[in-house]
């Protein structure tokens, strides 16, 4: 036995005899966890949370969250002698003066980046497969919290610098905290200890981003994961998993030495891209001072989709019973992304409630077969990516030699206009893919290969699909929409809350509109059997015509024409 | 074949570079003393003017009038100076091919004597602004920090940061300032062109003018301190960076490891 391995039992055993934790840790050990690549997105957001906290840590260390006046004396030539915060004048030191300042600056940048990111198309996959439907509501909801935190987080984190960029980022939420109606200046001057940029925000902006939202996301990450624990993870439909078993491998050692070796390749990939690419250049924008502003002035993408819409809306302001109404502000700063982090949270109760559907889910949807959800997903995107480009609208004008003005029109049209066309777009494809999942249970999979048969006419081979292909489209099971509801009972009382029931059962018919049947067991015996006959044993379908030709065994030689494979 | 061992003798090298020097040099001050003697040629002979005039009404008269008094869609140039019409026609801005949101730069069409002539053509219809001598434009002395204040107070709004130009209303946009030269620079301060404000030399004095052209200068020459700088366009540029280089890298990783185990 080798001295680590000595050492090492030793000081499990010293542990286990104290706090008896061999047990249930042996246990947890060999959890097993499905295996997919796209389970492994939320790892992503994870690691690059955890290289937040790491470089975050070591920038503490030397910014100073102070709005006091210093000339700036550092070794960034372009701003010698310039007046600015102590906020700003720390940054340049860390960027140019401390060791290793700058890679860790844009490490940390960097890596909030791809955290958002990483947490958005996290969000989509477990969207889009129904991972969010019972018994993981909750997390769903724990996980748009962290998503909203993290954007909140992101804009604390840019505005810290107090370089002119994030200056007017600060501006314009100041001025969103104003458009409240009625109390609105109360507020922006408590929350700025007096008038706009004042000393306050910027050491409470920095409690808020190093202490108030990290222990929040921390806590909340540790709730997201030990769900995920203690409900199991889901797992993709395919042969031999079902609802009441999870196939895999243990979380020792397979998931531990592959989810250590990931977390090093994102950490590795992260500061890669830092070392090459620079990131919010705040020596370039200068400090902040009120009256400068920069063409194109964006905020981080993950906000720009707010941005956008602020571009976007009309200035529309009321005066009225002695106070400023700003619509043109409120509705689309705090109005519109209110609704949509609400029906985001809320959005696993209103498909349940539409469905009917209450039962536990352990294997996850495809997206074709819950067509309208995966068109309200589709449409969510087209939405976020329309109130997203438009926050870049100045640099499109720029770019593409079109007129801002345009592009606004453009936006205000195309916010209503085109998610409703990705939606029944998107809606269309999933019934085509429907239709041809049953196709290939019916009638196989077509080889691309064309045989032309002893009296001259031409057919292509259909070959039966594999059984994991056979198990994946079957794991889907046939639901039926919610019933009307009776107006009255048979003794004529009116059943209770109607109106309600029947916007339900209008909705659920709806979600089930245009879906595909599955084929009952004796459709699929039958088709095979048909199959198992051989090409063209009673009629080919082609087209609206049907042909009909005679039977060829094994024994008759047919003529291959042209071979080409066709990868479903 | 064997070559001879020492064909060329080994100050060969040498030599070359000097005469390769002198001859940049010399060249360099010719070019150099030929713009200071046009910048500085304010005194502008009556046969130059003459010849102005002449290239003026062949090329010019139809929008801007026959003696510079303008017609009614477009402008008149008398007051305008010399400055205006040095910066329009070197940028190739004017003749205007076509009228539009914005008249954009092409090659220019006029040689430098031409554009001189027609300058001192405009500039002896009215006074204005005169093009700067070298000596004006000389920003060696100049504060280059005070440049990026005065900058930043007066041009990035529309100029973008780092001077890579940015939209304006209705199509219409400020160009980037990455490829201009100091002296159309100091001319369109001076002029105002298009949607761009006059900064004259009462508002905004030359010394400056100077510290703002040592800025762009900075701008134009000085490499971004942090790496690639992905155009110097703001976090929009970074966002697509990271959508899809970043993402796009880690998620590569994620389905290789993901594969892996099958």
């Amino acid at each position: 036995m080798s001295l680590t391995t000595k050492v090492g039992g030793a000081t499990i055993d010293y542990v286990d005899k104290r706090t008896g934790i061999l047990g249930p840790a042996k246990a947890n050990f060999r959890k097993l966890f499905p295996d997919h690549w796209s389970f492994m997105l939320g790892e992503i957001v994870l690691y690059s949370f955890i290289v937040l906290l790491l470089t975050g840590t070591y920038l503490t260390f030397f910014f100073k969250p102070s709005m006091a006046e210093v000339v700036y004396n550092g070794s960034y030539v372009p701003l010698k002698g310039i007046e600015m915060s102590e906020a700003y004048a720390s940054t340049l030191h860390i960027s140019f003066d401390v060791r290793g300042g700058l890679l860790i600056r844009q490490i940390h940048h960097w890596a909030a980046l791809f955290f958002v990111a990483a947490m958005i198309v996290h969000m989509f996959r477990v969207f889009f497969t129904g991972a969010f439907r019972r018994p993981r509501e909750l997390n769903w909801v724990v996980g748009g919290i962290m998503l909203m935190i993290g954007l909140l987080e992101g804009f604390a984190g840019y505005s810290l610098p107090d370089d002119l960029l994030s200056g007017v980022g600060v501006r314009i939420v100041s001025g969103i905290v104003e458009a409240i109606p009625i109390v609105g200046t109360y507020l922006m001057f408590f929350i700025w200890g007096g008038e706009f940029p004042g000393t306050d925000f910027i050491p409470r902006l920095f409690i808020v981003h190093v202490l108030l939202f990290p222990a929040i996301l921390l806590a909340l990450v540790g709730v997201h994961l030990v769900l995920i624990f203690y409900l199991k993870h889901t797992q993709y439909p395919g042969r031999g998993r079902t609802e009441d078993n999870v196939v895999g491998y243990p979380l020792f050692p397979i998931y531990t030495a592959k989810a250590g070796g990931f977390f090093f390749i994102v950490f590795g990939l992260i500061t890669l891209v830092s070392a090459v690419v620079t990131i919010n250049p705040v020596w370039a924008y200068g400090p902040y001072v009120p009256d400068q502003v920069t063409a194109d002035s964006q905020p981080d993408w993950y906000i720009g989709f707010l941005d956008g819409m602020l571009r976007a809306f009309p200035n529309w302001e009321w005066i009225l019973f002695g106070h400023t109404w700003s619509w043109n502000v409120f509705i689309p700063g705090l109005v519109m992304p209110g609704i949509l982090f609400t029906a985001l949270a809320l959005y696993p109760f209103f498909e349940s409630w539409i469905t009917g559907d209450k039962r536990e889910h352990h294997i996850l949807d495809r997206p074709r077969n819950a067509p309208v959800r995966t068109g309200i997903g589709v449409m969510a995107i087209t939405f976020f990516g329309i109130a997203t480009i438009n926050g870049a609208n100045d640099l499109l004008a720029v770019g593409f030699h079109l007129s801002i003005n345009q592009i606004t029109w453009f936006t205000r049209i195309g916010l209503f206009v085109a998610p409703p066309l990705a939606f029944v777009a998107t809606h269309r494809l999933c019934i085509g893919l429907q239709r041809r999942d049953r196709d290939k249970l019916l009638h196989g999979r077509e080889t691309g290969r064309i045989l032309r048969l002893p009296h001259g006419e031409f057919i292509e081979v259909h070959e039966p699909i594999t059984d994991t292909e056979k198990a994946v489209i079957l794991s889907h099971p046939q639901r039926r929409p919610l019933p009307m509801p009776a107006k009255t009972d048979e003794n004529g009382v009116r059943t209770p809350r109607y109106r309600w029931r029947w916007i339900q059962a209008k909705l659920s018919s709806f979600w089930y509109r245009d879906s595909v049947e599955t084929p009952s067991a004796a459709e699929i015996e039958a088709a095979e059997e048909h199959m198992r006959h051989g090409i063209g044993s009673e009629h080919e379908h082609r087209g609206d015509f049907e042909i009909s030709h005679h039977e060829i065994g094994e024994s008759e030689t047919v003529e291959a024409l042209t071979s080409r494979s066709e990868e479903d | 074949m064997t070559r001879a061992p020492r064909r060329r003798h080994p100050f060969a090298g040498v030599a070359v570079l000097l005469v390769g020097l002198v001859a940049t040099g010399t060249a360099f001050a010719a070019v150099n003393a030929g713009t200071s003697a046009q910048a500085s040629g304010a005194v502008a002979s009556q046969t130059q003017v003459e010849a102005g005039r002449q290239l003026y009404v062949e090329g010019c008269a139809s929008c801007h009038g026959i003696a510079g008094e303008g017609t009614e869609e477009y402008p008149s140039l008398i007051g305008t100076g010399a400055a205006a019409v040095d910066f329009q026609m070197q940028t190739g801005k004017m003749p205007a091919t076509s009228p539009g949101v914005q008249v954009i730069g092409k090659p220019r069409n006029y040689s430098d004597d031409e554009i001189a002539a027609i300058a001192a053509y405009v500039a002896s219809l009215g006074a204005g602004p005169a093009i700067p001598t070298a000596a004006e434009l000389d920003f060696a002395g100049a504060d280059l920090s005070e440049g990026g204040t005065l900058f930043r107070t007066n041009c990035m709004q529309c100029h973008n940061f780092a001077g890579k130009g940015g939209a304006l209303s209705d199509g219409a946009f400020a160009p980037s300032l990455m490829d201009v030269d100091s002296k159309i620079i100091w001319e369109a301060m001076l002029t105002g062109p298009q949607n761009m404000p006059i900064f004259s030399n009462e508002t905004l004095p030359p010394e400056s003018k100077q510290a703002i052209l040592k800025w762009i200068d900075h701008l134009q020459n000085d490499k971004d301190p942090g790496g690639l700088a992905l155009g110097s366009m703001g976090p929009v540029s970074e966002g697509v960076f990271v959508w899809i280089v970043g993402l796009g890298l880690v998620l590569a990783v994620t389905v290789w490891i993901g594969a892996k185990v099958r």
